[in-house]
């Protein structure tokens, strides 16, 4: 890790319109947690407000967000090239913008998961705990693969959206097959293991296997998109 | 400053799918100031970029003393880019972003080395306002800047006067001619004639991606001078004019245009500029045009291929 390029990278992602953004995402979740837990009853409402609409959607967006801004603009405005016209392992580039978003994403992300979790139940602070956990782990694959994603692609955004709201919304919930790749569903199955109240997902998932592709998705992520940042390639004005 | 031997490009070549960017390019970037010159399109940037190592030759092999440039990051201990995109970190001030360069150089001073970096731009006083509040030649300069803060012994620049107004631009000129004085392998690419010549002793030209000529300024201006120009003239009497200009020795041809006019191919410009007034003074021919048909910059790349 390059505590300078972690520098640069923080300044990039909250000096900009983009910190406001991120930001937009996990208050609307905060402010959506206090109306229901005014309407309904708390308890009934942690699944659907914080699991589904935290965890599966405004987790991977605010870790879309934070990963592409942290690279996104420096590749498509060809910037990156100060960072990398320098003796620093390209390796150690990748891993040092992955650790400011997965940071960000972590923050705000998980973090605004576990608030929404006490907001609707705050006697049940194990099972605020689950989500959390469970939020980090999906913070930190998340940031993985959308990281390799934007080294791969220069419409990393697009394809994030699109893989976030096509597998992991539409199509995971519902195809049992696919929880053994998808990030919500496994992330789902780290927050089994503190709090068996919340288990979802048929017990097939082992949490061995859960935790390992997570882990897997994170190196690979990162692994892969220093890779590419090897074979970075300036183009011209045009 | 590590003394260097400089780029070493041989016969290098790079593609894109069907398109060919660079044609079989042998040169080689010593100490001094050489000026890469050639059309827009020609692939100075192309070529920069495989000197710098931000792309791969398709064929042939760039290497910087020696070792490959590609796939390098060691090689950025001795290569400084100034590349022809703005830097986008608006949001820094000039002395952030020199130093985080320095910074990421593992420089042991970092703000030391940015504070004279900076001062040999000669931004020291702007560098404390954010460079998004900067004019184009002080963004050059803070890139410059930032391109020299580990005092590399080569320094590429990809067209770094465009763009510069015109003080500024013989401020950075200036700076160019002593980086290379001071013994640095300095390119820098243009596709402007008189900006080459002003600073470059060494010049290599590209065209069409192929390496069209190589070495000393005067020799390639008087190349560029003495190639045969085609004239647009016309007149009171075109006829008359065709026949006396035939008599001159430095016209090869003349055609009569249907439109009017005619052309007259001329192989001595300053010969016929001086030769053609009193010669249609004695015909009694008053001349109403006389034009260049072809002085445009890609004519004379164009010949310099041929020749």
């Amino acid at each position: 890790m390059n505590t300078t390029i972690v520098r640069l990278s923080v300044q990039a992602l909250f000096g900009l319109k983009r910190g406001v953004l991120l930001g937009v995402l996990p208050l609307l979740l905060l402010v959506l947690s206090v109306v229901t837990a005014s309407l309904v009853e708390g308890s009934e409402a942690v699944e659907p407000v914080t699991l589904v609409f935290g965890l599966a959607l405004v987790l991977p967006l605010v870790a879309l967000l934070a990963t592409n801004g942290v690279l996104g603009p420096e590749i498509e405005d060809g910037s990156l090239v100060y960072l990398l016209s320098t003796p620093v392992s390209r390796y150690v580039v990748a891993v040092s913008k992955y650790v400011v978003a997965a940071g960000t994403s972590v923050l705000l992300g998980a973090g605004s998961v576990v608030v929404s979790a006490l907001v609707l139940e705050l006697s049940d602070p194990v099972q605020a705990l689950a989500l959390g956990l469970g939020g980090v782990a999906a913070s930190l694959a998340y940031c993985g693969l959308f990281l390799a994603l934007a080294t791969v692609t220069r419409h990393g955004t697009i394809a994030g959206l699109i893989y976030i709201l096509g597998f992991e919304v539409l199509l995971a919930p519902w195809l049992p097959g696919l929880r053994y790749v998808s990030v919500v569903e496994l992330a789902r199955r780290v927050v089994a293991v503190v709090d068996e109240s919340l288990t979802l997902v048929g017990g097939e998932v082992s949490a061995g296997y859960a935790v390992g592709a997570l882990l897997v998705l994170v190196a690979g992520g990162v692994l892969l998109a220093g890779h590419r940042l090897r074979s970075f390639q300036l183009t011209g004005e045009e | 400053m590590s003394a260097s031997s400089g780029i070493d490009l041989r016969q290098v070549s790079r593609w894109y799918g069907n398109v060919v960017a660079v044609n079989d390019v042998t040169m080689q970037i010593g100490p001094g100031v050489t000026g890469l010159l050639g059309p827009n399109g020609a692939g100075k940037t192309t070529l920069i970029a495989m000197m710098a190592g931000f792309l791969a030759p398709s064929a042939g092999s760039v290497t910087l003393d020696g070792a490959p440039v590609w796939r390098n990051v060691s090689a950025y201990r001795d290569i400084g880019l100034v590349p022809e995109r703005e830097a986008s970190f608006g949001y820094l001030t000039g002395t952030q972003f020199v130093r985080a360069c320095a910074e990421l150089h593992g420089l042991p001073d970092a703000g030391q080395a940015a504070q004279q970096a900076l001062r040999t731009v000669e931004l020291l006083e702007a560098a404390s306002r954010r460079i998004g509040t900067y004019s184009k030649g002080m963004r050059q300069r803070v890139k410059l800047a930032a391109a020299l803060v580990h005092e590399p012994s080569v320094l590429l620049l990809d067209e770094p006067f465009n763009g510069v107004d015109p003080r500024q631009r013989i401020h950075l000129m200036g700076l160019l001619t002593r980086m290379g004085e001071q013994g640095r392998c300095v390119l820098f690419s243009s596709h402007i004639l008189e900006e080459v010549e002003q600073i470059a002793r060494h010049v290599e030209v590209v065209v069409a991606g192929r390496h069209a000529a190589s070495g000393d300024f005067g020799a390639i201006r008087r190349l560029m001078t003495d190639r045969p120009t085609r004239y647009r003239l016309a007149s009171s009497d075109d006829r008359a004019l065709a026949v006396a200009v035939m008599e001159l020795d430095c016209v090869r041809g003349v055609q009569l245009v249907s439109a009017g006019g005619l052309e007259a191919e001329v192989t001595d410009l300053g010969a016929f500029a001086l030769a053609l007034p009193p010669l249609a003074r004695a015909a009694s021919i008053s001349l109403h045009e006389v034009s260049p048909t072809d002085e445009s910059l890609e004519s004379v790349f164009t010949y310099l291929v041929s020749a």
